[in-house]
């Protein structure tokens, strides 16, 4: 129960890059993927920006080297692309030769496919196939066929933490023996069905959101996939290989207060905080950089920026939300978030909080606004805070 | 593992919501679906909060209410929940709003309660818990990873009394598309006739069960679920054959020792020859079936730990449950074995003891 969690490989596919090197040059570049809406059919193109992975699904089917025809959703298809790029990242030539584990996270699933071909599927026997894609495990499983992972396979879906249950889910089975290594994160797609929901609450900005401001107007969906290649100690020592990161500390706490807001004090937030503090053993003072969940809604900033108070007191580390370069990819978020954080670890920089002007009234502190080179990142704690109260934190160790 | 259910809330097309009575009477149900019977929710949820609330919502919190107060538990340490496809009735809804209306005009609530997440984070609020929270959307996987996470807490003291739910719900829309499908039956039977049916498909059905899992044994004890195991994709009988040899072996347990060994025969003529194979050729016992009762669905794992742990508990096989009556042997029940597998893919594998 003793065993060490570490990171080996990671992978990313979002509309700041379709791999990790992109990612990095994009971060690096201040360049964000939110704009005007070009692959998702809808009504909203032009009012509503979003940031989308920024190929077809053609051109996606033909990057991961599939078979056309099939009923791959654009979810599985970012995810499959994702995962092998983690897997092979992680140098694993045979992934049969220990026991592996796929858990990836996704809230909408199929419904990219579904909502497309729904009244087909009512009224006659088209695109039937696509019934079968629809539900969360397809992507999982498609996935998991692909990069060869068979000795466990399943799928988180806490909404917006989703990636981050992954990892958790991931490191408890390896702390357990159950598995020696867990390619564990998310993958979420833009859909229709998701873009109006969030856009019935109102929360979703006409401009490039500005998380952690003043005046900052709601979010920006966003789509990708990210994966981490998690491996016990015992592993990692015996093929001597590369370890990216430690992750050193993991937490999962329920707001209990709202299905779709949390408390302005943040309470599921700290809770969820404090926990991966606690069980990493670290003190508030050793987390160096926090890659908050900053949506840049009202509800959100305000009651984690709170809780962040609550926690680190007048020492507060440097913060940013880099959705304001990836957009808010929901089930996704808390893998993308864990890459971007292993980049900061591995590259000692911390990548800002783009479109930010003005302080929030509420707050001591100020998000990072420019890049911030040759810093010490030794432990980073990421966010991922879910509708129906699902907050969870990961802190992410330099080894 | 030292992890034991304690209380069982189980909302079926049966009479499961009483821990007293073990199928005394039976439904036998003649429709397209089975659909679950429905509590008094009145007396679980205040009216006002009643009217807000869709079908699924109303049975969860019922259900995870009716759990605890049978284990004896006021509050849990944590809720975790499984589900292959969540909210059905609130996502067609929505979806059918967003089509309908040309993404205009639209109504948040069914979106809001869409999510598959919904059920944990609505029976923590009914019940305060600010606990660990996790949901699992994994078809046939959903409440066995639930159940996996469950334990895990437990065994490893990171929380006690953990609530762990499987819930799927079967709608007239929905049923209309899976019906088009393989996987379910044309025809509309008897259900306790399901296996008299020799065609493709099966029957659907919906439930929502909790658990509550501790580390500790008491006299609520229902049984001890000593493991599970989940197996993705097995090429053939004898993978399955070897995966069964391994995980007795792990639990020091020979074949001859299991009393009772659960069935998820769904009336398939396509995919129920594993669970033939393995009574014919594997197993020499008792053998029990459950989908008949319950129907078939991707969290339907639930109904049959429901099943198991009450032969354990009651000390009975109801007739009605019995696989190859005809060599059905009256003996204790002190290790029972369930093996389930959806459409082929994802099979799974729960010891429980008493």
């Amino acid at each position: 129960m003793s065993q060490r969690i570490f990171v080996t490989g990671i992978g990313i596919i979002s509309g700041i890059g379709n791999n990790v090197e992109e990612t990095l040059q994009s971060l690096k570049d201040k360049k964000s993927g939110v704009a005007e809406i070009k692959y998702l059919k809808t009504n909203h193109k032009g009012v509503i920006p979003v940031s989308e992975v920024k190929l077809s699904e053609e051109e996606l089917i033909e990057k991961a080297g599939l078979p056309k025809g099939e009923p791959y959703t654009r979810s599985t298809l970012i995810g499959i692309i994702a995962a092998d790029e983690a897997v092979k990242n992680a140098q694993i030539s045979d992934i049969k030769e220990y026991k592996t584990g796929l858990i990836s996270g996704t809230t909408v699933g199929g419904m990219d496919k579904s909502e497309l071909y729904y009244k087909d599927l009512l009224e006659t026997t088209n695109h039937i196939e696509y019934i079968e894609s629809h539900d969360c495990g397809d992507s999982t499983e498609r996935i998991a066929d692909y990069i060869g992972v068979k000795d466990f396979v399943s799928t988180t879906s806490t909404a917006c933490s989703s990636a981050a249950n992954s990892m958790i889910l991931g490191a408890r089975m390896i702390k357990n023996g159950l598995l020696y290594r867990v390619v564990a994160g998310g993958i979420e797609s833009l859909t229709k069905y998701h873009m109006n929901g969030f856009n019935t609450l109102m929360i979703l900005d006409r401009e490039p959101c500005k998380p952690f401001d003043e005046n900052r107007q709601g979010l920006n969906l966003g789509e990708g996939a990210a994966f981490l290649v998690l491996e016990s100690e015992e592993l990692v020592k015996k093929s001597g290989k590369k370890v990216l990161a430690e992750l050193t500390g993991y937490g999962n706490s329920c707001e209990a207060f709202h299905q779709t807001a949390s408390t302005p004090e943040g309470k599921g937030a700290y809770a969820a905080m404090k926990e991966a503090l606690d069980r990493s053993g670290l003190k508030p003072a050793d987390i160096d950089y926090i890659n908050a969940h900053g949506t840049g809604t009202d509800n959100n900033d305000l009651s984690e920026g709170r809780a962040i108070e609550t926690l680190f007191g007048d020492n507060i580390p440097k913060v940013s939300s880099t959705k304001s370069y990836t957009g808010h990819t929901t089930s996704a978020a808390g893998g993308v978030e864990a890459v971007i954080s292993i980049l900061s670890i591995q590259h000692n920089m911390i990548f800002p909080n783009l479109n930010f002007k003005e302080q929030m009234k509420e707050l001591k502190f100020k998000p990072v606004t420019e890049i911030i080179e040759d810093v010490k990142v030794d432990h980073i704690l990421s966010n991922s805070f879910g509708f129906g109260g699902n907050n969870s934190a990961l802190i992410f160790s330099r080894y | 593992m030292e992890v034991y259910i304690k209380g069982i809330g189980n909302i079926s097309p049966q009479y499961t919501e009483d821990s007293k009575v073990f199928l005394d009477d039976v439904v036998n149900h003649e429709s397209d679906f089975l659909l679950s019977l429905e509590p008094n929710y009145k007396e679980f949820i205040n009216p006002i909060q009643l009217r807000r609330m869709s079908k699924l919502i109303k049975m969860g919190i019922s259900a995870s209410k009716i759990c605890l107060k049978d284990a004896g538990v006021e509050n849990p340490g944590a809720i975790i929940t499984g589900t292959g496809l969540g909210l059905v009735g609130d996502t067609e809804k929505f979806l059918n709003q967003v089509l309908d209306h040309n993404e205009e005009l639209l109504a948040p609530t069914a979106f809001i309660q869409s999510t598959h997440n919904t059920i944990s984070g609505q029976v923590a609020i009914a019940l305060k818990c600010f606990k660990y929270n996790n949901t699992y959307s994994h078809r046939g996987f959903s409440f066995e990873s639930a159940l996996l996470d469950g334990m895990l807490l437990v065994e490893n003291k990171d929380a006690d009394n953990v609530l762990v739910g499987g819930f799927d719900e079967i709608t007239k829309e929905h049923h209309s598309i899976v019906k088009k499908t393989r996987w379910v039956k044309n025809e509309t039977i008897k259900s306790l006739e399901l296996l008299d049916h020799k065609t493709q498909g099966t029957i659907v059905g919906e439930s929502v069960a909790f658990f509550t899992l501790t580390g500790e044994k008491d006299e609520n004890t229902y049984a001890k679920i000593k493991d599970i195991k989940t197996v993705y994709k097995p090429e053939n009988n004898q993978e399955i054959e070897a995966k069964l040899d391994e995980f007795l072996a792990k639990n020091n347990l020979k074949k001859e020792e299991i009393d009772l060994v659960v069935l998820g025969l769904n009336g398939n003529i396509d995919t129920d020859d594993i669970y033939t194979h393995l009574a014919d050729n594997y197993f020499n016992t008792n053998y029990a079936y459950f989908k008949h009762l319950s129907g078939d669905y991707h969290t339907v794992g639930s109904f049959a730990l429901w099943f198991a742990a009450n032969t354990i508990k009651h000390q009975k096989v109801p007739e009605v449950a019995r696989f190859r009556k005809e060599n059905f042997t009256e003996k204790p029940i002190r290790n029972v074995l369930v093996y389930n597998h959806f459409r082929e893919v994802d099979h799974s594998i729960f010891l429980l003891t008493q």
